[in-house]
């Protein structure tokens, strides 16, 4: 029956020489850009962009490509927290493996939520992940185990460390593993988006009856997509952890970074490998910049914006500001 | 545990069910108008409790009395958002209109959060306060009187959409739209009614609680949530059925705190709402 499947993978060089040119440039000024001599406000600014870019391309994969909305995708963020943070702290294993842990615990998360729930149609898939959100961040303030609602406090090693991931005279290793990241999920997804998943993800976004006639198993690529979205996010959970080096049930099972995601991707562009990246380089600027200027007086002036930038998007824009870029050259190349 | 400690549940249960009945009803009946889930349906409740307390604290009208000026501007409200934002994304993708709706709620909190603060209130000294005795049962007056009044505001919606012409042409937009335009409703016009009746109800309850709850900036999060699950429960588009889930929310929610543990009351809610759409997406009481 697979045969049947015609639909065929795009090897990524079928692009247009500008974007690979791009896409090169950029690397390269991104790996460079630290030793121009930034303060560590500006790096942490772009950390700060690579983490939601990835955070949003998570989100991207299961509601750009599957057409399921997840409101409680911080679930997924706040394990990969967790898994790091509570292994070093309980048994001193390195963030690094935890890092992995968190990514499989994700992964086993969103397979266990996602059976029950993606057979829901629309909006009672978006009201359960919603409440789901919700409910892992009540679950983990009151479990004593992972310590309740105080959280989990990491200690502090006396030096930079990269055993326990901890580095303390410098952002720039920081900087570094964020990117390295941000560079593997950009390309991971932008393969992910020419393969043959990736086309029966979105016909099973488009039309779910119609996928079906083909043979398209629509509640296994749903789940796919999900458990795939998952293991995104759970990374950066757990460098977020790193980074910060305390975390509690109110901060990584915020709605708020449901929200975020969200509203990133709908503000690059949904569906496209870009739409994160645009919206992620564009929406933290505004974000910590508002908080610099106008956080002091104690107003949600960022959340102001995010809603205002939410609606106007979803009013005049639903492409996202990705599709003011022509679009034939960012897909591939026409057939001859 | 006695029998009148539950009594005293099921009593506290009831009173908040027929609240969170009449914020459903008001979900429920834009949902089934226009296919479109107000995400911002807390934060319309959490404006019309400061609506409330801004009435009486501004011009000393007790809730009770500012109810028909609340229950106005939460109408006016209603027919606002529709004309500036939902009259834009009728015919976007659904995740359009979740993100659309989803600003608006983000947008509604953080300007309240900008212009009063995040701080506390509540009324001081309203009318109606203390509570009655009824063998072994404390009943609170403000309680009491807002769940009547959910309940008597229940049963006009329900006449309304019933009986009236009007409301026939409401049920009629909401089962075809363009088969009701061919008949001569306008099915923008109706689309602005079902919004001012939807958020009128939130006006209501939203009225009615600021005489005995605190009221902050994130009150309407958790009672939106509910109103959601009463909606799923329900069933889609069904009036009365929101009336029976939001009296079975409240029972769970209230004995659920009782009988395990009240910090995960919740979490009870919640997975009944996981429950009815896995094993009954059509709801309990849905037409579907």
């Amino acid at each position: 029956m697979d045969k049947l499947l015609t639909a065929k993978s795009e090897p990524l060089w079928n692009t247009d020489k500008r974007i690979i040119f791009l896409i090169s440039g950029l690397i390269v000024l991104l790996f460079a850009l630290p030793h121009f001599g930034l303060n560590s406000f500006y790096l942490h600014l772009m950390i700060m962009i690579f983490m939601h870019a990835v955070m949003a391309q998570s989100w991207n994969v299961i509601a750009g490509f599957s057409g399921q909305i997840s409101l409680g995708h911080g679930a997924f963020f706040g394990i990969g927290a967790y898994a790091t943070s509570f292994l070093y702290v309980q048994y001193g294993i390195s963030p690094w493996i935890g890092i992995f842990v968190g990514i499989i615990l994700s992964g086993f998360a969103a397979i266990l939520i996602g059976i029950p729930m993606l057979r829901l149609s629309g909006h009672y898939f978006a009201i359960a992940t919603l409440l789901i959100g919700i409910s892992f961040q009540i679950i983990f303030q009151r479990w004593e185990w992972v310590g309740a609602a105080s959280g989990v406090w990491v200690p502090m090693t006396s030096g930079d460390s990269w055993f326990a991931l901890q580095f303390h005279s410098s952002k720039m290793p920081y900087y570094y593993i964020f990117l390295v990241f941000f560079i593997i999920t950009f390309f991971l997804v932008w393969i992910l988006s020419r393969s043959k998943l990736g086309y029966r993800l979105r016909a099973v976004r488009d039309d779910p009856q119609a996928a079906l006639s083909l043979c398209i198993n629509v509640s296994n690529y749903k789940i796919i997509a999900y458990v795939i979205s998952a293991m995104i996010m759970a990374p950066m959970g757990s460098l977020f952890a790193q980074y910060i080096l305390i975390i509690d049930p109110d901060r990584v099972f915020n709605i708020e970074i449901s929200i975020i995601v969200l509203l990133i991707t709908v503000l690059g562009g949904i569906g496209n490998v870009w739409g994160p990246i645009v919206g992620a380089a564009i929406l933290i600027p505004i974000s910590e910049y508002s908080r610099i200027y106008l956080g002091g007086t104690g107003g949600a002036v960022d959340l102001i914006l995010y809603g205002l930038i939410l609606m106007l998007i979803c009013i005049f824009r639903p492409e996202g500001l990705i599709s003011f870029f022509p679009k034939n050259i960012l897909e591939r190349k026409k057939q001859r | 545990m006695t029998t009148e400690i539950i009594l005293q549940a099921v009593a506290t249960g009831l009173m908040m069910g027929l609240i969170y009945a009449l914020i459903a009803a008001g979900l429920s009946l834009i949902f089934g108008l226009m296919d479109i889930v107000n995400f911002a349906h807390g934060e319309h409740l959490m404006l019309s409790m400061f609506s409330s307390f801004w009435l009486w604290s501004l011009f000393g009208l007790d809730p009770i009395f500012s109810i028909p000026i609340t229950i106005l501007l939460m109408a006016l409200c209603g027919v606002l958002t529709h004309y500036f934002l939902i009259r834009y994304i009728l015919k976007a993708k659904m995740l359009i209109q979740i993100c659309a709706t989803f600003g608006l709620s983000i947008f509604i909190r953080s300007i309240a959060q900008f212009l009063w603060t995040p701080d506390f209130r509540n009324i001081d000294k309203p009318l109606l306060e203390g509570r009655l005795e009824i063998s072994g049962i404390f009943i609170g007056q403000p309680q009491l009187f807002a769940s009547l009044v959910c309940l008597v505001a229940f049963v006009l919606l329900y006449l309304f959409v019933t009986k009236t012409e009007t409301g026939l042409a409401l049920q009629a937009t909401a089962q075809d739209r363009h088969a009701a335009e061919i008949l001569g409703i306008p099915s923008d016009k109706m689309f602005a009614i079902g919004w001012a009746i939807g958020l009128g109800c939130v006006g209501v309850a939203g009225g009615m609680m600021a005489n005995y709850f605190f009221i902050f900036t994130d009150v309407g999060i958790n009672f939106a949530l509910f109103a959601f699950v009463a909606v799923a429960l329900g069933g889609f588009g069904s009036i009365i059925g929101c009336l029976y889930a939001g009296i079975i929310i409240g029972l769970v929610e209230s004995l659920g705190g009782l009988l395990i543990d009240p910090s995960f009351k919740l979490l009870y809610v919640f997975a009944i709402y996981l429950l009815v759409v896995i094993f009954r997406p059509q709801g309990l009481f849905g037409r579907y």
